[in-house]
């Protein structure tokens, strides 16, 4: 029985569902034509080069892990269409909750990446201002950004803004609570959030046929509001169908949730040992240039004579600069003074706190002195 | 001065509150037409209107969710868990995320936000609806917790609050919401962090707060008529501990009990007892005593006068910190 309920020869229905004929059902973008000029060359050629530039931080986050320079990588190969995409896709005022993978919509919005990096190094719990990039920290507790997000739109209607707040999660997160209690908020109080859900297809070790059951996008019209299930691996499907969810919410429509399939072509983490539950096999559809982001997005650029050889070198050349400037930053990152984790706890600290803190500092100065 | 009752005390607190800032709002479940199942927000919705006042589903994670994201975007929210055992859902909420953020975001981003929480017994309740949450909290760095015992404090203590740019959780006695008090409000906010020597007295002092402070007094106005001189002093805060306060009241009276509802292991007794042992080694002259609950879940309430605090457990222990 088990085995049926699991079993891995059960049709991936509408992994590779076309994008045209889900938007014709929901009436968001009528046509394949209207999509694609909806995109000019410009923005496609940035949105390939910082999907580009993302794949690139991305080996440089690898790789500065195996050199034990960090003490964990959580590597997002397979997701540069959807990241990039999402993030590219939202206007300068909107917001993006992002969840612990999103490391492309963070450098996407502006976030310095090698600051990103000394989370990951143990430096910081905190690196960056929320307000600076409309871009909240990295939630770690799987699912329970989902609600934060929402909570932030409700204040967006509060304040007469026309704001989109996008969330971003994984198949995994809509199995807690807090997500279905979110999707279930953002309907009730019609907030105008973009729930971008990156089906990777596996939760550490737990593939999507045993995590979800139905499909992740049929949720959406339970909680009484349009979900459309894209093709997470072409980053004009995405960049189109979340700015079209975005001004949906934007606009005073409520939420949208956009299910956006891809594959993890990576473990989990640098923790992770996928031989144990995955197969090399299990990986080959997806490594094809048909699935490949970039790859499809540069065959879509040439189709339309806007890749050429000097793009495609300037491209590389600045993603190893960034890259290069990254390991820089993080190698050369001060912790700074250990009492900062006292200061940080609070905005206005009891003095009781203010004394533990100064105890420390001097037991640790006196430590310093023998 | 007018009599009010603790519930009204808090009601006018959130009523001058909203009043007095736009960026305040008041959610949670029933807290809207009802004006909550202890009307704690009675009339607010029909002054201030359905933005300012609303219902929430009934889903205290993202009651709690929803807080940190609106005091992200510059709100001061007051939501309102309707009972005790029923925070406990939104507990990976307050303590993995509205606890941290402020850390998280390298003091960015502040969590200006209250999370009302009726608890405590004696209300001859149905069970999960008597808790004495207060431990759960207090063992969360990252987060205010304040308790009152009067009318005229949890007026004060509510204002103190919501102008805070910190998380507080706010315990609400709810044995009290029909304690009356003469007091003349509104009135100022109380500091966050200070304890109140409530009543003054020599031979031993009890502490206690919220729901057994009346407890406590009523146990010393026993003891002064058998000739014992009982101080009182109400926590308020519960974290952080005014320890200086105690310290004061402790370092005179050379013996202390203190008193809660919550079972006795791990409760707030136990780091209060810790704390004066190490400090006060010297001048102790008995063990501090500690009287709450057993170690058992709050038990059905056909019992619960024999596992609460009252003044003759109270004067016990007394017995005992005098006698040692």
């Amino acid at each position: 029985m088990a085995k049926a309920l699991h079993s891995r020869s059960q049709p991936q229905e509408g992994v590779d569902h076309p994008i045209a004929s889900l938007l014709a059902a929901d009436g968001v973008l009528t046509s394949e034509g209207e999509r694609i000029a909806a995109v000019s060359d410009a923005q496609l050629r940035e949105l390939y080069r910082m999907m580009v530039i993302a794949r690139r931080l991305d080996q440089e986050g690898l790789n500065l892990q195996r050199q034990g320079e960090l003490g964990l990588w959580g590597p997002y190969v397979g997701h540069e269409a959807a990241q990039v995409g999402a993030a590219l896709a939202m206007e300068s005022t909107d917001w993006i909750f992002p969840y612990y993978r999103d490391f492309a919509m963070a450098v996407c919005r502006g976030v310095d990446p090698g600051a990103i990096l000394t989370i990951f190094r143990g430096l910081t719990h905190g690196a960056w201002n929320p307000y600076e990039y409309r871009f909240a920290p990295f939630i770690i507790p799987v699912g329970t950004q989902v609600p934060h997000a929402v909570g932030f739109a409700v204040g967006c209607t509060f304040d007469h803004e026309q704001t989109a707040v996008l969330v971003g999660f994984g198949e995994g997160a809509t199995s807690t609570g807090d997500w279905h209690e979110a999707m279930n908020f953002a309907g009730v109080f019609q907030a105008p959030v973009v729930f971008l859900c990156e089906n990777n297809q596996w939760a550490i070790s737990v593939p999507l046929e045993e995590q979800v059951a139905g499909r992740v996008v049929d949720r959406a019209a339970g909680y009484g509001f349009p979900g459309v299930r894209i093709d997470g691996t072409d980053v004009l499907t995405v960049y189109a169908v979340v700015r079209a969810a975005a001004k949906h919410a934007r606009e005073g429509h409520g939420p949208f949730l956009v299910e956006s399939v891809s594959y993890r072509m990576q473990p989990h983490t640098t923790s992770d040992d996928p031989t144990r539950y995955r197969s090399d096999a299990d990986l080959e559809p997806w490594r094809g240039k048909d699935k490949d982001p970039i790859e499809r997005c540069a065959a879509r650029l040439r189709l339309r004579n806007a890749f050429d050889e000097r793009f495609v070198a300037a491209v590389t050349q600045e993603a190893d600069e960034r890259a290069s400037a990254m390991r820089q930053t993080v190698l050369t990152a001060q912790p700074g003074h250990p009492e900062r984790v006292f200061n940080l706890v609070f905005a206005n600290p009891p003095a009781s706190l203010m004394r533990e803190r100064d105890e420390f500092t001097s037991a640790l100065e006196q430590g310093g002195a023998e | 001065m007018t009599s009010i009752t603790m519930g009204k005390a808090l009601n006018l607190a959130l009523h001058d509150a909203l009043a007095s800032d736009d960026h305040v709002v008041m959610f949670g479940e029933d807290v809207g037409r009802l004006g909550g199942v202890f009307r704690v927000s009675d009339g607010l919705q029909d002054e201030f209107g359905r933005e300012r006042i609303f219902n929430t589903p009934l889903a205290e994670a993202t009651i709690a969710a929803l807080a940190l994201g609106l005091a992200m975007k510059g709100f001061r929210p007051v939501a309102e868990m309707q009972f005790d055992a029923f925070s406990y859902p939104s507990f990976q909420q307050v303590t993995s995320n509205i606890a941290k953020y402020h850390t998280r975001t390298g003091g960015a981003v502040n969590m200006q936000l209250v999370i009302r929480i009726p608890y405590g017994g004696n209300i001859g309740a149905i069970e999960q609806h008597s808790e004495s949450p207060e431990t759960y909290y207090v063992h969360t760095a990252g987060l205010k917790v304040v308790t009152p015992s009067t009318p005229e404090d949890a007026y004060r203590l509510l204002t103190a609050a919501i102008i805070d740019p910190d998380p507080v959780i706010f315990l609400e006695p709810k044995a009290r919401y029909w304690m009356r008090q003469e007091v003349d409000l509104p009135t100022t906010p109380l500091p966050l962090d200070r304890a109140n020597v409530v009543r003054a007295g020599r031979d031993v002092t009890l502490i206690a707060y919220g729901p057994t402070v009346q407890t406590a007094l009523a146990a010393a106005e026993q003891g002064e008529s058998e000739g014992v001189s009982l101080e009182v002093v109400d926590l308020r805060s519960l974290s952080p501990l005014d320890m200086d306060t105690l310290r004061d009241s402790v370092r005179k009276t050379r013996r202390a009990v203190v008193v809660h509802e919550a079972p006795v292991f791990m409760g707030l007794g136990a780091e209060i007892v810790a704390q004066l042992m190490h400090d006060l080694f010297d001048v102790l002259e008995a063990p501090i005593e500690r009287v709450g609950n057993a170690t058992i879940p709050y038990p059905p309430s056909r019992f619960e006068k024999l596992f609460l605090p009252d003044a003759d457990r109270i004067l016990e222990a007394v017995d005992r910190v005098r006698e040692y």
